[in-house]
């Protein structure tokens, strides 16, 4: 590799020890190397972050550290002392705990239930559970990690829930803990209260390994970070002593643009105008509470706001999957009719396309080939064949067009969507809806769990877009990717718009406070999420 | 990266239901060896019955037409994400449609009369299996629940009738009227004398329309890329535009007709009058005949064929190894149905770990493909 650099930081043994070495760790499945001779040192009493797109081998190399998988080859030595991982019970054994992306809670139960659940330490619940209560009070107070023990899972903040598996590990004795992109689900601000979480664990002795994408949580919170790409460990670097630039170069292997170039926008007519929307959840709560607002052609209207509160209603309903309760949408002067579950065919008939949220629930069939995925919405177009049959040969040659102009990789129309990576299938999706021409186009969380590579590629898209004279709504809980995207900001809490701002002038501390509810002009009250620790 | 990947298509649509079907003769060998009789003698028997002479191929033909006609009527619920249990009694109202149309005819021509049959036989029982796609769709009921329980409730209705309605007057046995002319579909052995006395009938040509139409249906049509979107994902289709209440009631409905044409096979062309409980049991079949024919026309046709030799080869077993009871040939087929039917998945596993074995560059193709990139 050339962009290699000497691996200058943490060669020498630090002052409290490794708490892990790993040593020319290799691991194949059939003939792909996911892991290529990785060495890695983490020192005791530090959060070390590792970095690297989908697919580069974090994902591997922290199963075998935790034992999910065994690597073929390679030493394992903790806190010193060479260690064989079978499985996670032997890797909780050694003092290693891990914190998923996807939370391993059962939302029914208490937080203190959750913790000793798999730890009881007697056939009876009664006295596991009142020494579990001491330790739970004995950790919290260690930790700063303030949950209320008896409060129910599913009643509590998604930071909250966090923080419970944190203390789950913490519960079994871990040492050194491995967080696999905790802040995915976070807002801003409980992103900052983990990382003074992880700054006390750190102070107490603990030590933290961090996966993330996000190179701004890297610089902010570890001490070293490693850099991995296509199953080679390629840096490891002393946090300091680099920059963003730097570890994204080496992440993708070229030089990757940061920030968003793009120039002011030149508004238009108003193209989609949203009057007095209520949307209820599945459950007949009401979610979006007499929103209006409305967009112009050739402008980004960012909608910022705490994931939950409202915004994924808004999308569903303007774009007709999600009855309205009441209020209308205008598209280029006309109302658009949305009832019914077949409403999205007429959002999309009358020029307004649609990119969901959550591509592999709503924007694809995964189980279907690429081509199949590239027509669907519009496979009632005559373009794909006239009258009940299906012009198979014209929708593969729209498909072929749409990932050639989208660079989707592999380029093959038959693969099977799943066998994408999420950035290709976020492509798939973006070209099906981009290359019919709409007037609007809504999209959601445009590059969650999107590679860096792609999110430059995205963002640039959805500005030629802008620039062709479409209206877009942009919804993200990506606060950096609204702030540099958007032409305007709308600020949602609790279902309704809070307050308007400009992206060149507005602090994200000011934004940050719109999302919590604190308005300047009229002081709301605080939703869970910012809540803070329950009594 | 996921642990494994799925099997290459050859293996899945061919050697795994073989290797059940060989565990399926395996322990119904073992169970034959129980009752003291030979297991090769047995299976001789039953290949000989089912494929050897005119007679016994026809008979075989014939219920893999009735297993077609209910095996398509579950894949195509199947493809759009319901399971249709109900084959049962759709094809059994559906004999309603057929003998009215059948007895009405009978002095015109099988011409004439066949088509209107097949209609009102397919009305009747797309009928009964939109009811319960409608309460499925607009009032959330299960399929699943809704149509065992439509099975029960034709059953009381044709009990009723055909006593109370259909019987002649003339007669005792719970029957219609005899069809007597044009009325019935003509049979095989008319054009080839080769089928002997064999029931099988020109239905025949019928289900292998069916078979056709279903492929188009499902992968050449936009109403059956519908169904396909509403199978593997209802959220995907919701957002598509895809009217999911629709599709269900639509679905449910052809799904029903399908399994209304056994009706026309079994009351045109064999009995020539309506029976009681004539379906048989075919629509359970039908499970399984799909379930093994992997939802596909192709595969449908070859378990159909595969369940209608076990039957055939089950009656001559009876006749010739006279310790292996009528019961015993219920085990021996439901053994089968439980290997390639329910318990399908078992080689899976092992099946897909020795494929990776076998073939590391398949799996790094597949890896190098969900991990690739954007970059040059």
């Amino acid at each position: 590799m050339n962009t290699q650099r000497p691996e200058t930081a943490a060669v020498t043994a630090p002052a409290n020890g490794w708490a892990i070495e790993l040593e020319k760790i290799n691991k194949r499945f059939g003939a792909v190397h996911a892991n290529k001779d990785i060495d890695l040192k983490i020192a005791r009493g530090t959060i070390h972050g590792i970095v690297g797109e989908n697919g580069a081998g974090k994902s591997t190399l922290m199963s075998i550290l935790y034992g999910f998988y065994t690597a073929d080859s390679g030493t394992i030595r903790v806190n010193g002392a060479e260690a064989s991982i079978a499985d996670s019970r032997q890797a909780l054994a050694l003092g290693i705990g891990m914190v998923h992306q996807h939370f391993m809670l059962v939302d029914n139960f208490s937080v203190l239930e959750n913790i000793v659940l798999g730890a009881e330490d007697s056939g009876f619940l009664k006295p596991s559970l009142s020494r579990a209560r001491k330790e739970l009070d004995r950790l919290e107070e260690e930790y700063a990690l303030e949950v209320d023990p008896d409060a129910i899972i599913e009643d509590i903040s998604v930071g909250q829930q966090q923080r419970v598996e944190i203390l789950k590990a913490l519960y079994r004795g871990a040492e050194t803990l491995i967080l696999d992109e905790p802040t995915g689900v976070l807002t801003p601000k409980e992103a900052d209260d983990l990382f003074r979480v992880l700054e006390t664990l750190r102070a107490q002795g603990k030590t933290v390994i961090l996966i993330t994408h996000k190179l701004r949580e890297i610089m902010a919170i570890t001490d070293n970070v490693s850099v991995m790409r296509q199953g080679q460990m390629v840096a490891t670097v002393k946090t300091q002593e680099t920059s963003p630039e730097e570890l994204a170069e080496l992440m993708v292997g070229r030089r990757v643009l940061l920030r968003v170039d793009k120039t002011a926008a030149s508004p238009g007519k108003t193209l989609l105008e949203v009057q007095n929307l209520v949307v209820a959840d599945d459950m007949g709560v009401t979610r979006v509470k007499d929103v209006s607002f409305a967009i112009r052609a050739g402008e980004i209207v960012g909608i910022a706001g705490v994931s939950g509160n409202g915004q994924s209603e808004l999308l569903e309903s303007i774009t007709g999957m999600r009855d309205q309760k009441s209020g209308t949408v205008v598209l280029n002067g006309k109302p658009l009719s949305l009832e019914g579950d077949d409403g999205a065919a007429r959002a999309r008939q009358a020029g307004l396309a649609h990119v969901p949220e959550d591509r592999q629930r709503m924007g694809l069939v995964t189980t279907f080939q690429e081509w199949e995925n590239a027509i669907l919405g519009y496979h009632d177009k005559p373009d794909y064949g006239s009258g009940a049959f299906l012009d198979i040969a014209a929708a593969k040659k729209a498909a072929a067009d749409q990932v050639k102009l989208f660079d989707v990789r592999p380029a093959n129309i038959n693969l099977k969507s799943s066998l994408f990576s999420g950035g290709n299938q976020q492509k798939i999706v973006l070209a099906r809806e981009m290359e019919q021409d709409p007037d609007v186009l809504v999209i959601g969380q445009p590059t969650r769990g999107v590679d860096i590579g792609a999110i430059e590629f995205i963002h640039n898209e959805i500005i030629k877009m802008r620039d062709e004279g479409k209206a877009i709504l942009l919804v993200s809980v990506e606060l950096d990717e609204i702030r540099s995207l958007a032409d305007r900001i709308l600020v949602m809490f609790d279902g309704v718009i809070v307050g308007e701002a400009d992206p060149a002038t507005a602090t994200e501390g000011e934004l940050g406070l719109m999302m919590a509810g604190i308005n300047k002009t009229a002081p709301r009250t605080i939703g869970i999420a910012e809540q803070g620790p329950l009594p | 990266m996921s642990a494994h990947r799925p099997l290459p298509r050859w293996a899945d649509i061919a050697l795994l239901p073989a290797l059940n079907l060989l565990l399926a003769f395996l322990v119904s060998g073992l169970v034959v060896l129980l009752v003291g009789e030979n297991p090769f003698h047995a299976i001789q028997v039953i290949l000989y019955g089912a494929f050897g002479y005119g007679d016994g191929f026809g008979y075989t033909l014939y219920y893999a037409t009735n297993f077609i006609f209910t095996g398509l009527a579950v894949a195509v619920a199947a493809h759009a994400g319901l399971f249709n249990i109900g084959g049962d009694g759709q094809a059994y109202v559906a004999g309603l449609g057929a003998v009215v149309v059948a007895l009405a005819l009978d002095q015109t021509h099988w011409l004439i009369a066949m088509p209107l049959a097949i209609i009102a036989a397919g009305a009747v029982g797309g009928f009964w299996g939109f009811v319960p796609g409608w309460l499925q769709a607009k009032r959330g009921s299960h399929v699943v629940i809704t149509t065992i329980m439509f099975n029960f409730i034709a059953s009381a209705l044709m009990v009723y009738m055909v006593n109370r309605v259909l019987k002649p007057a003339s007669t005792m046995a719970p029957e219609s009227e005899t069809i007597e002319v044009a009325g019935r579909v003509p049979q095989l052995r008319q054009f080839f004398s080769f089928f002997g006395y064999s029931p099988v009938n020109l239905s025949i040509l019928i289900a292998i329309a069916a078979l056709i139409g279903v492929y188009i249906l499902i992968w050449h049509t936009k109403f059956g890329y519908a169904m396909r979107v509403l199978g593997a994902n209802p959220t995907a289709s919701r957002y598509a535009g895809i009217s999911n209440s629709k599709m269900i009631m639509i679905t449910m409905t052809i799904s029903g007709a399908l399994a209304g044409m056994v009706a026309i096979n079994e009351v045109m062309g064999v009995q020539n009058r309506l029976v009681l409980d004539f379906v048989a049991g075919a629509g359970f079949v039908g499970i399984a005949v799909a379930l093994m024919g992997r939802n596909h026309p192709i595969g449908i046709a070859l378990a159909a064929i595969l369940f209608g030799a076990l039957y055939q080869g089950g009656q001559e077993l009876q006749f010739v190894i006279p310790g292996i009871t009528r019961e015993m040939i219920v085990v021996i087929q439901a053994l089968v149905i439980l290997f390639t039917g329910a318990m399908e998945g078992l080689f899976r596993p092992s099946l897909e770990r020795a494929f990776m074995l076998l073939s590391p560059e398949q799996k790094s193709e597949a890896i190098a493909v969900s991990t690739a990139k954007p970059e040059s």
